[in-house]
């Protein structure tokens, strides 16, 4: 801990707060008079000054200090924070992150922000500069002066409050020499004498040519409630009597007494106080008792998570090569502990794994901003939805995320929902509602974007789409693949383009991004009504369940969540010499894949060949291979870049006895397969003709 | 034997900076989050002096003042509180709550061991 960077640590926590704080000014819109939302965004304000300053961000804290000052006024309810103040807010909030990163990054821009901030908060009023704490006490003693006469009485509870008289002594002491007396007339007899109560007042004069500040400070403190005099020495009378108020005619004169002693009198009374300080360890217990569970997090190095991924990894391969060779050996011992540490890594996996799944909620919470500032930017009033926030996603998953969400988010809102004019005369709401939800269906997470929306158009993404030469005029394309085609590159049927969409940039780059994760992206539509943007994703990147299955000499695999069932091969079902035909799955047709064939496998096929059918969403493929060995752990290793071309394959992964084995790409041979079946039907469609 | 010093801020960098920083000067210190944990922590260790943020999540810094001057234990016991804002009317409240004194961040390291030879010596 204390060997980590202190900047790096206050960057972090700077993260954290600035995210607090967005999101507390956005909620802030919703609810301008929610008083502890206010002081949420302030109190990260404050704490972000605070620590800026003290790890050298001096620009980052000065700013802030500005910014907070105006923020102030919303705090003490002499600003409403509507939606000026807000966005105002939210460009300072910017500017900060930007110091953070580059203390000098244009100042000329900072000024501007907080002087739109300042209007925002107060029309006119100007900006009440926070004093300084240094107490303005008069005027510099003049040179002449050669010394100090204090005196000062402690207020009666002082030293319950944690004010050690002595210290303030000492600290004369250290300006000079001090010679002290204590004015003991106060002292009360021993039996109603309060152990913990201050009765002594205190002479001291202090020598030397000290300033008066450094005097006032010493007490600065305490000053407030205290009786206190100080007055400079004059030059000849070094003991001289000062004409004190009232109060000191009032008090006898004590016997002058030495430092030692005070000490020993006061030490009696911090004596005293300290047994009754100890005594009453049962209300301590008690609060104690009463302590809420911390919910204690670490933070820890993403890579550090990643490294400890791939050495699960490896060890689930090398049990795997344990398992195997129990098996070989068939000794009972050994099969044993084998079968215990399969247990274990598989346990093990399943906690690594959950170290790296990550919430949601804090993908989504950026995108509160970017639809605030969409809203703003095309005058449109958007109501922004989220559910789901809890649902859980590796962080890899959750970090490549954002940008194809951002993409949708943008399209649904530039293009999905049609301004209020329009709204209105289809009798809709004025404000669009834009609902973001995450949920788990089985292995994987759905994610969907929805809008209430004009829906997509048919008829013009078909026009789109026979100009750009992706279809031919009149061929016939069932409704899901037209609305897939917004996916193709360079498709775009936004008639304007805007700065956010319309450039036929964006959709295509979502689907490669998702295709990446290994998910899917779906759309459904609704004329008038809206459109529902589904992406599926699996829960991990690094670890799956697979089912091994042979062809010829060679091991693949399939990921297990895509597998629907397995079947033997009916003989007879041959297919043609392509390597793909189609097989009766209890009355439906589905498009198979030889394997042996795609893969040129030499060798004589086994006798009985398997199929495996393949499935994503609605569309299913039959894979057919020599031999299903069975379901194993799956740790998934990237292919080399020379060969990350290859579609058929995801990846690859080490088996056991040390071999390797490539990992099926399903969504690409299920969209090979519903190619298959597509032109199939478009050749009977034809042949009806 | 060394001085324990409670210190209370949520922001755990500011923790960190005063902990090493009264660590090196020889200072033992306990470090808590909020006003609920110092309380706790006050509870469970002997404390010579405090060093409370009044902005916290959970349990503020006043409430936690008045709270922890309930209990005997305090008496005694020193309280400084970090604040940004030398308002006057704050500084009044937290000195009605039992404050000791106060220390206006951003402060450097020396400025931070001054007030603590201050308020309970070295």
């Amino acid at each position: 801990m204390s060997n980590l960077d202190p900047a790096e640590v206050f960057r972090q926590e700077a993260a954290d707060l600035i995210e607090t704080l967005e999101q507390a000014l956005l909620d802030l819109e919703k609810r301008p008079d929610d008083s502890e939302l206010v002081g949420l965004a302030f109190r990260a304000l404050h704490t972000l000054k605070g620590s800026g300053a003290m790890f050298g961000f001096v620009a980052v804290s000065e700013f802030i200090h500005e910014f907070e000052t105006a923020f102030d006024r919303v705090r003490k309810g002499e600003a409403a924070a509507d939606r000026r103040l807000i966005a105002a807010a939210l460009e300072a909030r910017d500017h900060v992150a930007r110091l953070i990163d580059d203390p000098d990054v244009d100042p000329a821009r900072g000024e501007a922000i907080l002087a739109a901030l300042k209007v925002a908060v107060s029309g006119d009023a100007p900006v009440v500069l926070v004093a300084q704490l240094e107490p303005v006490a008069g005027v510099a003693a003049p040179a002449a002066v050669t010394g100090w006469h204090v005196r000062f009485r402690l207020p009666a509870d002082a030293l319950t409050l944690g004010t050690n008289p002595l210290l303030l002594l000492d600290e004369l002491r250290g300006l000079g020499p001090c010679e002290v007396s204590a004015e003991i007339a106060d002292v009360p007899p021993l039996d109603r004498i309060e152990p913990q109560q201050c009765y002594l007042t205190w002479d001291v004069t202090l020598r030397g040519d000290v300033p008066q500040e450094a005097v006032d400070d010493v007490f600065l403190f305490v000053r407030d409630d205290m009786e206190l005099l100080i007055e400079p020495l004059s030059e000849e009378g070094t003991q001289a009597e000062p004409a004190t108020p009232t109060e000191a005619s009032a008090m006898p004169r004590a016997a002058a007494v030495r430092p030692e002693e005070v000490a020993a009198a006061s030490s009696l009374t911090a004596a005293s106080s300290a047994p009754a300080g100890r005594l009453p360890a049962e209300p301590a217990a008690r609060s104690s008792a009463g302590k809420v569970e911390r919910n204690a997090t670490l933070r820890v190095p993403a890579e550090r998570l990643d490294e400890l991924m791939d050495r699960v990894g490896e060890l689930v391969i090398a049990q795997a090569r344990l398992s195997q060779l129990a098996e070989t050996i068939h000794d009972p011992a050994l099969v044993n502990v084998a079968e215990e540490i399969e247990r274990l890594t598989s346990s093990l996996r399943d906690t690594t794994m959950g170290t790296r799944m990550v919430p949601i909620g804090s993908l989504f919470g950026r995108f509160r901003r970017l639809v605030h500032d969409l809203s703003e930017e095309l005058g449109k009033s958007i109501n922004f939805v989220t559910e789901g926030e809890d649902t859980e996603l590796d962080k890899t998953v959750i970090e490549q995320l954002a940008d194809p969400l951002v993409h949708l988010i943008r399209n649904s809102i530039d293009h999905g929902l049609e301004d209020a004019a329009r709204r209105a005369e289809s009798g809709k709401p004025a404000a669009g509602t834009l609902r973001l939800s995450a949920s788990h269906r089985g292995a994987e997470v759905a994610i969907t974007v929805s809008d209430d929306g004009a829906g997509l158009n048919g008829e013009r993404i078909r026009r789109r789409a026979e100009e750009a030469g992706l279809i031919a005029p009149g061929q016939p394309v069932s409704e899901a693949e037209l609305n897939r085609m917004i996916f193709q590159p360079g498709f775009s049927t936004a008639s304007q383009v805007t700065a956010l969409s319309g450039r036929g940039v964006g959709m295509d780059v979502v689907k490669r991004t998702i295709d990446g994760l290994r998910g899917s992206i779906d759309v459904e539509t609704r004329p008038g009504k809206g459109t529902t943007m589904t992406l599926r994703l699996p829960l991990t990147l690094a670890i799956i369940d697979g089912l091994l299955v042979r062809v010829g000499e060679d091991r693949y695999t399939i990921p297990l969540a895509a597998v629907e069932e397995c079947l033997e091969l009916p003989t007879g079902v041959d297919g043609d010499a392509r390597g793909r035909s189609f097989l009766n799955v209890r009355g439906e047709l589905v498009p198979f894949l030889k394997l042996r064939q795609v893969f040129n496998t030499e060798g004589r096929p086994d006798p009985f060949q398997k199929v495996v059918v393949v499935a994503s969403d609605t569309t299913r493929v039959g894979l057919v291979v020599d031999q299903i060995i069975g379901n194993n752990q799956t740790v998934i290793k990237q292919l080399s870049r020379l060969h990350s071309g290859l579609k058929t394959f995801s990846g690859a992964t080490i088996l056991g006895d040390g071999t390797v084995a490539l990992i099926l790409d399903v969504i690409h041979l299920v969209a090979f397969g519903q190619k298959l079946e597509e032109r199939r039907r478009a050749e009977t469609l034809g042949r009806a003709a | 034997m060394s001085k324990t010093i409670l210190m209370v801020d949520d922001s755990a960098s500011v923790r960190q900076m005063v902990g090493m920083t009264l660590k090196q000067a020889g200072y033992n210190v306990v470090e808590a989050c909020d006003g609920r944990e110092a309380l706790q922590k006050a509870a469970a260790n002997r404390v010579d002096a405090v060093i409370t943020d009044l902005n916290m999540p959970g349990m503020d810094g006043l409430s936690f003042i008045r709270q922890y001057r309930t209990t005997p234990a305090s008496s005694g016991v020193p309280i400084v509180f970090l604040t940004t804002e030398s308002d006057d009317a704050l500084k009044a409240q937290a000195k009605q709550a039992g404050a000791t004194g106060w220390m206006v961040k951003p402060f450097k390291p020396d400025q931070l061991l001054a007030i603590m030879r201050k308020i309970v010596g070295a």
